[in-house]
């Protein structure tokens, strides 16, 4: 009989030498006549594990990790085929408290299935979501996006139903769906793990999208630095069109639709909508102002939805077991769950999908397990670059959009950086300046100009030159920045720096009654 | 001197109506409390300058489509978040506008800050250009205070003045990045032969092809020149001397 075996074929596993895994496995089989099939899994996210290999023994996942090429013949030794126990062994993968904590809806298959294989993707719920869609008239459809509470993944955390309807009211033609799959937020890789790990998954909530607002085309926009990624979904968008998942008549139906890959010209501010749109259209990134809204006027002028690859990635579950059953996970207006990545410092650095409602603290100390410095935990950038920081005392703030919001922060695309008592937040605070003046696309004046003497003022404040004088103007900056601003890279740089004012004003040199 | 372009800048000011004028149907909103009518795909700041009010502007002009960039046309709009840019708002019936407010003098002011910051001292005192109305607006019309914390930073000061166009020269350290002069050149030239090369505080107007501008595809029209608020575009006629930088500040 023939035993299945699980490496990981995602970008962070590949690092750690999965490849290498997957072949001495291969090698140490034929060298004892074993009958093992090498499947190349997407990760669980429990990247403290990876390579997490995982055997599967009647139906159950036993894993083992993180494996090293050269662990691999004691494996054999000790009997791993079988399920025994060796110092690697982790019983079944989905008993493992981190990840049996989480709710898997959006990641179900992640870690389970072969990204590239169709039937795995159908064999494991795959395409119920659009065969459901195909059944509901678009009206019933966008009712259930509408009843899911599903908000963009992206960074605004707009209702997706509402803007789908948009789309779907409005009259001009063609009509386009754009997955936002720039994803230049630091420490984020949520929407590199759909890619890389079921990128189906991604292709039925666009095909679904479609269905709902009567658009024909679709675009994934991927960036550069995905070269895996980009792989991995032209495989399944291939796979997929000659499935007759994807083209004209989808599935028997008179759904028409059909999707290209384009990959990002390399800039963050790609990743900001507009800017997306532009460069896709093979113009210089920059930021369209607003109105019209893309819903109306976006790609090549035309009524365009535009989401983040998560957002479409939640969608197949909520159509397939109705938006209902999505609401009912969550709290107050944010409903269902969320794909949170932990970064930076932290013990255990994993994608985590919860529920809305857990503090960050829980997030941080239970699933990351702290600092893999073993120090304390002095401060959580949460929501990515342009969001704010916690000290440790704000950490029980819970995972909910309003409650981030009212706390003065931003829960963004869902990334949380950790940090320990060796960060200097005045370095942080100016890292968030410098990062929006190497980003800026300099079209409007606040992030243009403003970043750049943000920059400058920081450093005075950290020399001491004129700190209060410095200080003050600093702030008055982040008012500028925040109300004067084309866009939101500049709109949310003040961000990062007023929280690390406000909750680290030693850092700056600044005295305690100065800041508050 | 002086009186007799105040006179043409006031005349000026006052046709611009800041964004090209539309056909449609009547819209009234409210401008500071007065009903205004415009036509429908009118924009705030069109509306508001019909109305009388006095709204900042510095990248927009009727002449060319609105663009958004330079955010000191901001203004208040009930039900509105923020301050939205007056340019690139289209008027809606029953929209109830501020122009001036305790928190936009203040936000105009920052703006107009961070553009002094960048711009030669040298030529404040006794300027002309729209950029010298809208210091005055703002309250800025001496320049940067002497001790003001932005002082002392990155400029654009050093980088060299482009004269080989026969007709008109670039000075950089007056550019205020509008991009009027490349959407002129666009819209109403149709040459696409300016262009704004780099990114963030490195933006910099540029010939499209060529290191200057006589060796781009420009046709020495005089729709940039024509177009430019700050007079970093300027015709070469108006210094029979030849154009020297006074000494950076
Ligand atoms: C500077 C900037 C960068 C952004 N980068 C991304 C990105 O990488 N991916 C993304 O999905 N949205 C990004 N956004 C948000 C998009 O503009 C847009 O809101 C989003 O793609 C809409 O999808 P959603 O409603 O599903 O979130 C960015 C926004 C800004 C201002
Ligand atoms: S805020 Fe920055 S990135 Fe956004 S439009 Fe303005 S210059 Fe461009
Ligand atoms: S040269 Fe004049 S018109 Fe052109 S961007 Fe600079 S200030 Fe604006
Ligand atoms: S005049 Fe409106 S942004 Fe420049």
């Amino acid at each position: 009989m023939t035993t299945n075996v699980y490496v990981p074929c995602d970008a962070i596993a590949l690092a750690l030498g999965a490849d290498d895994v997957a072949t001495a496995i291969a090698d140490q089989a034929a060298a004892r006549a074993l009958d093992v099939r090498v499947i190349r899994n997407g990760s669980r996210g429990l990247f403290w594990l990876d390579p997490l290999v995982e055997v599967d023994i009647d139906g159950v996942r036993h894993g083992y990790g993180p494996v090293e090429a050269d662990d691999v013949a004691s494996l054999f030794e000790a009997g791993f085929l079988g399920g025994a126990a060796h110092p690697l062994s982790l019983g079944p993968v989905e008993s493992i408290p981190e990840f049996a904590a989480q709710t898997r809806l959006t990641f179900a298959r992640h870690g389970v299935v072969d990204p590239r294989s169709l039937d795995d993707f159908v064999t494991h719920g795959g395409f119920a979501g659009l065969r459901r869609a195909l059944t509901l008239s678009p009206d019933e459809l966008l009712v259930e996006i509408e009843t899911s509470g599903l908000r963009g993944r992206g960074g605004a955390a707009f209702p997706t139903g509402i803007k789908w309807r948009t789309v779907a009211n409005a009259v001009a033609t063609p009509k386009y769906i754009v997955a936002n799959g720039d994803e230049g937020d630091s420490g984020t890789f949520a929407d590199r793990m759909i890619f890389e790990g079921d990128p189906f998954c991604l292709l039925e909530g666009m095909a679904i999208a479609a269905r709902a607002v009567g658009a024909t085309h679709g675009v994934i926009y991927i960036r550069s630095e995905y070269p895996h990624s980009i792989a991995t979904t032209q495989a399944a968008i291939d796979a997929a069109r000659s499935a007759g998942w994807l083209g004209a008549a989808i599935a028997g139906s008179e759904l028409s639709f059909d999707v290209e890959i384009r990959v990002g010209a390399g800039a963050y501010i790609c990743g900001e909508e507009t800017s997306m749109l532009e460069s896709i259209e093979g113009k210089r990134g920059t930021v369209r102002f607003k109105p019209p809204l893309p819903a109306l006027e976006g790609l090549y002028g035309k009524p365009t939805v535009v989401n983040n690859i998560l957002t479409f990635a939640s969608v197949p579950w909520i159509v397939a077991n109705g938006g209902a059953a999505y609401a009912a996970y969550g709290v107050g207006r944010s409903k269902g769950t969320l794909g949170v990545q932990l970064a930076g410092n932290v013990a255990r650095g994993a994608l985590i999908e919860v529920p809305f409602g857990i503090t960050v603290r829980e997030l941080v100390e239970r699933f990351g397990a702290g600092t893999r410095s073993g120090r304390p935990v002095r401060a959580v950038q949460v929501g990515g670059p342009l969001g704010a920081y916690f000290d440790n005392a704000g950490l029980d703030v819970a995972l909910d959009y309003e409650a981030i919001s009212d706390a003065g922060g931003l829960l963004g695309h869902g990334g949380m950086v950790v940090f320990d008592e060796s960060v200097d937040m005045a370095t942080q605070a100016r890292f968030a300046m410098e990062f929006c003046a190497a980003e800026s696309c300099g079209k409007c004046t606040p992030c243009r100009v403003g970043s750049t003497r943000g920059v400058e003022l920081i450093d005075r404040i950290s020399a001491g030159t004129r700190r209060e004088a410095n200080h003050e103007q600093l702030l008055e900056l982040c008012d500028v920045l925040e109300h004067g601003s084309l866009c939101a890279l500049g709109g949310l740089t003040p961000y990062p720096v007023r929280s690390a004012l406000r909750l680290f004003p030693g850092d700056f040199g600044l005295v305690t009654d100065v800041a508050q | 001197m002086t009186f007799i372009w105040n006179e043409l800048r006031d005349l000026r000011d006052a046709v611009d109506l800041g964004t090209p004028p539309r056909d449609g149907q009547p819209v009234t909103l409210s401008i500071d409390g007065v009903d205004t009518t415009v036509p429908a795909r009118s924009s705030v700041l069109l509306a508001a300058t019909i109305a009388g009010a006095t709204v900042p502007k510095l990248c927009a002009t009727d002449t060319l489509e609105c663009f958004g960039s330079c955010r000191v046309c901001l203004v208040e709009i009930d039900g509105r978040r923020g301050y939205p840019a007056s340019c690139t708002t289209p008027v809606e019936s029953g929209m109830v506008v501020r122009t001036t407010s305790e928190q936009l003098v203040k936000l105009r002011r920052g703006v107009v800050e961070l553009y002094l910051s960048d711009y030669p001292d040298s030529d404040i005192d006794g300027g002309w250009s729209q950029f010298h109305t809208t210091l005055a607006q703002v309250g800025l019309e001496e320049g940067l205070p002497a001790d003001h914390p932005y002082r002392g930073g990155d400029t654009h000061a050093d980088v060299p003045v482009d004269e080989s166009n026969p007709y008109f020269l670039f000075d950089p350290a007056k550019c205020i990045v509008c991009s009027r002069c490349v959407r002129a050149c666009e819209e109403i030239q149709g040459t696409f032969a300016l262009t704004i090369a780099g990114r963030g505080f490195s933006s910099q107007v540029s010939p499209s092809q060529g290191e200057s501008f006589l060796a781009s595809e420009c046709v020495s029209c005089g729709a940039c020149v024509q177009a430019c608020p700050s007079d970093a575009l300027i015709e070469k006629s108006l210094f029979p001397e030849g154009y020297h930088r006074a000494d950076p500040r």
